[in-house]
């Protein structure tokens, strides 16, 4: 068998990978946890401005709007109760449209328009994302609008 | 008919794999050779009858019939044959047929490559599969059976998500799966070994080139979801830190330090216990991620029906799973462990650290995937653990491993001396951070220190490679020992390989990709890299089951014509939306990537265009790494381990005589 100081030396060395490992782990996990908030929430004030956060609901039919840019578009995010107006630039995804569930991730502006860096849509078109499911029931939207199969994909 | 055919043929393999779990182990411990003999039939009895159940239902896709609900939810006669088939994986109920009927596939496979293997360890494997078994075909039969009618009977199908409508998804879960159960040999090899309580060189012999298979596929099953992922949803990632495909990566990591836990105890004798943990862990984290897919609980594209009932059955069984199998370690470990002693700096310690990284780097993993569940569980929030978390803990822990794993095979077992080792390989190293650093500053790379890092790390692995083959060759004399060394250090040398590849086409990629959305009339140009993107309208294509806008772009580089590309948008019959074909130029240096995005006013449209340079490299290092371990596998001494056992009057491998080798 090893020596007991070769011994410690190696479980020194484990230590203090483990340990690294630990602390990086930890960190990283404060700086990039990510918050969900809908859209009654923010109204209330309870979303933090200048961060960045996610935001789930429905997009609310006829709010959605193209500038003369064609990429740029404006849309309401809604839970029936409240709704945050968004902007976003670029192409959105192909299961984005009026009336259906969608989380947004970007951040509040103090005017309380919603800039988002990614708009994200499931692959199933009756797919619900559970945090938006969530929000519309808190929101008192029946069941009716949050039922739905979810996605698919093995 | 045929469909209860096949949901009888799943209740009678539920009664064979009671059968196959309890009588054999009854047997083996009470040692009465009848009841261990039962194991190999029973285990063959099941897989004829999930051949039949998954036969049957594939049947029944193929002539749509319509009247089982699983089918009616996921066909429509309009799908093409290949897709009506892969259909039968494409959801929920029959991808757990198909986990059951790989299990007892590789169950057969155990008792079929025996390699002299003795009767009572054949018995214990299949038995622990039979167990396992017995968990997967409750499941099924209790909460998600394949054969359930529908009544009445519609007259179409909902169609196959068109997504998977795909070859590359037609494949993908098969791989994956392959791999996923294919950690049930080693597991149950471990818990076989446990109830022995006896690990040496034979035993490691059996088992690792299983671990070597199950870790091929596995491999290549994650490659290819991120390359299809890559082509096909339009977004240009290829990997997204998303729950499930985390739910893959953890047992990968686990699975390979497993491989090299396995070196180390087939060579040295050591690290016994904790190679049989590894085994353990490995399969856990695989039937973890059946839970995570299957459950619902999570926020992912994967997700499927979240039925509660289900969720709660398999947390049971993987708690059982888990607990017996931990429970049996704690009991019978000190049984197995001990084993050779070695110095601080030797090969051994190396491949300790190696576990270690890759142990951590899956726990930090399993933290980020978990922890949003748990807060949510106790009511503190829902949040999100996005790739930035992911990124930050995984790269710091990923490089240093890159380095060890170049000076890993050139360290001696037992005892190597720190300065020998210093003299031998400072001028490797210098040459590494030369060639790397001179590389991406001659190509035009700028000054990345990632950049820079992962290339002067991948020379490193180049060039230790070569130094190690050359040391080996001098041994054997020149160049014509090539093919007289073995496939399993071969296999090593060409995964090893793959981990360079995969290590710069991932720096690379990430760093220098430029990405655009633009919105362009017809005729009007876009720039992005060095290329020019001109486009000229779209088409309409009618396809077999969709309706397609196809796109035209002309690529040009300073003038010269490089490519016209098709990207498309697809609008099935069935579905309300449409979907996104991008279309790609490959090249070995850089990927060109166009996709449809929405048309605007007039003939405009937005478009989205990549320019990804190496992207390929992270899918040609993935299929390097899959053919080293298919290279080892195949290594003579797994053979002869077969011949030994066949050999009349040598009574198979005597077990002392390969322990002896150590």
């Amino acid at each position: 068998m090893k020596s007991g100081k070769k011994r410690l030396a190696l479980v020194g060395v484990i230590l203090l990978g483990v340990g690294a490992a630990a602390a990086l782990a930890f960190t990283a996990f404060r700086q990039n946890m990510l918050y969900f908030f809908s859209p009654t929430q923010v109204s209330a004030g309870e979303a933090p401005i200048g961060h960045t956060f996610r935001l789930g609901g429905l997009v609310e039919t006829g709010s959605l709007k193209r500038h003369a840019d064609g990429l740029t578009v404006d849309f309401a995010i809604t839970d029936t109760a409240h709704r945050v107006p968004v902007t976003y630039s670029g192409v959105l995804p192909d299961l984005f449209r009026e009336g259906q569930g969608t989380v947004a991730l970007g951040k509040l502006g103090p005017d309380g328009r919603f800039a988002a860096d990614e708009v994200l849509a499931k692959h199933d078109e009756n797919y619900m994302p559970p945090e938006v499911a969530d929000a519309l029931k808190t929101a008192g939207a029946g069941p009716a609008a949050v039922t739905g199969r979810t996605g698919r994909l093995p | 008919m045929i469909p209860e055919i096949g949901h009888f043929a799943l209740i009678l393999a539920l009664g064979v794999a009671a059968v196959q779990g309890v009588l054999p182990l009854i047997g083996t411990a009470r040692g009465i050779p009848g009841w261990v003999a039962t194991a190999v039939p029973a285990a063959r009895a099941q897989l004829l009858l999930l051949l039949v159940a998954f036969g049957a239902l594939t049947y029944s896709f193929v002539v749509s019939d319509f009247s089982v609900a699983y089918v009616a939810h996921n066909s429509n006669t309009e799908q093409p044959l290949v897709y009506r088939i892969s259909a039968v994986w494409g959801a929920h109920e029959g991808s757990l047929l198909l986990w059951a009927l790989l299990l007892a596939l590789w169950t057969v496979g155990v008792s079929l490559f025996r390699r002299g293997l003795p009767d009572e360890l054949v018995a214990r494997v299949a038995a622990t599969c039979g167990l396992v078994s017995i968990g997967f075909l409750l499941f099924m039969l209790l909460t998600s059976n394949p054969f359930d009618r529908l009544i009445p009977v519609p007259t179409q199908g909902r169609e196959l998500n068109p997504l998977l409508q795909d070859p590359g998804l037609a494949l993908h879960p098969p791989m994956l799966y392959m791999g996923y159960v294919g950690l049930v040999v080693p597991f149950a090899f471990a818990v076989a070994a446990l109830m022995e309580g006896r690990v040496d060189a034979a035993w490691v012999r059996w088992s690792r080139p299983w671990t070597l298979v199950a870790w091929v596929f596995l491999t290549l099953g994650i490659a290819l979801g991120s390359w299809w992922s890559y082509y096909e949803l339009g977004w240009g990632g290829w990997w997204f830190w998303d729950p499930v495909e985390n739910a893959s990566l953890m047992p990968w990591l686990v699975a390979t330090g497993l491989l090299h836990s396995l070196a180390v105890t087939e060579k040295r004798g050591a690290f016994k216990a904790w190679t049989v943990l590894l085994a353990i862990f490995g399969f856990s984290l695989s039937l973890l991620g059946t839970f995570l897919v299957r459950s619902g609980v999570l926020v992912s594209v994967h997700a499927f029906a979240s039925d509660p009932a289900r969720g709660v059955f398999i947390l049971i069984f993987l708690a059982a799973v888990v607990g017996s199998s931990l429970l049996l370690y704690a009991w019978r470990a000190p049984a197995v462990a001990g084993g050779g002693s070695f110095e601080l700096m030797s090969r051994e310690t190396l491949l300790l650290l190696n576990n270690v990284v890759l142990v951590a780097a899956s726990a930090s993993i399993l933290l980020g995937t978990l922890y949003p569940l748990f807060m949510d569980a106790l009511g503190l929030g829902k949040i999100s653990v996005g790739p930035p978390y992911f990124n930050s803990v995984f790269v710091p822990l990923a490089l240093p491993l890159v380095l060890l794993l170049g000076l890993g095979p050139l360290v001696r077992w037992k005892e190597d001396s720190a300065s020998a080792l210093a003299r031998a390989l400072w001028p490797t190293a210098a040459a590494a951070v030369a060639l790397g650093t001179a590389l991406v500053v001659l190509l035009g790379g700028g000054t990345v220190v990632g950049v820079i890092l992962s290339t002067v790390l991948a020379v490193w692995v180049l060039l230790t490679a070569g130094a190690g083959l050359a040391r080996r060759l001098r041994k054997r004399g020149g160049l014509a020992g090539l093919f007289g060394l073995p496939r399993a250090y071969l296999g090593m040398v060409v995964a090893h390989l793959g981990v360079a590849v995969l290590t710069l086409g991932i720096a690379v990629s990430s760093t220098y990709s430029k990405e655009r959305d633009v919105n362009m009339g017809v005729g009007e140009s876009a720039k992005v890299g060095n290329h020019d993107f001109r486009f000229e309208g779209v088409t309409r294509l009618p396809g077999p089951n969709y309706l397609a806008t196809q796109g035209t772009v002309r690529v040009t580089r300073e003038g010269r014509e490089v490519a016209t590309l098709h990207p498309e948008k697809r609008q099935y019959a069935s579905q309300s939306h449409s979907m996104t074909e991008a279309a790609i130029h490959s090249r070995l240096t850089r990927d060109i990537y166009v996709a449809l995005g929405e048309a605007a006013q007039g003939d405009a449209w937005s478009l989205r265009i990549y320019n990804k340079p190496f992207i390929q490299w992270i899918w040609w290092g993935s299929v390097l790494m899959a053919l080293g371990g298919l290279l080892a596998a195949t290594d003579r001494r797994y053979r002869l381990l077969a011949e030994a056992a066949r050999q009349p009057g040598a009574g198979g491998p005597s077990r002392l005589a390969l322990a002896g080798k150590r």
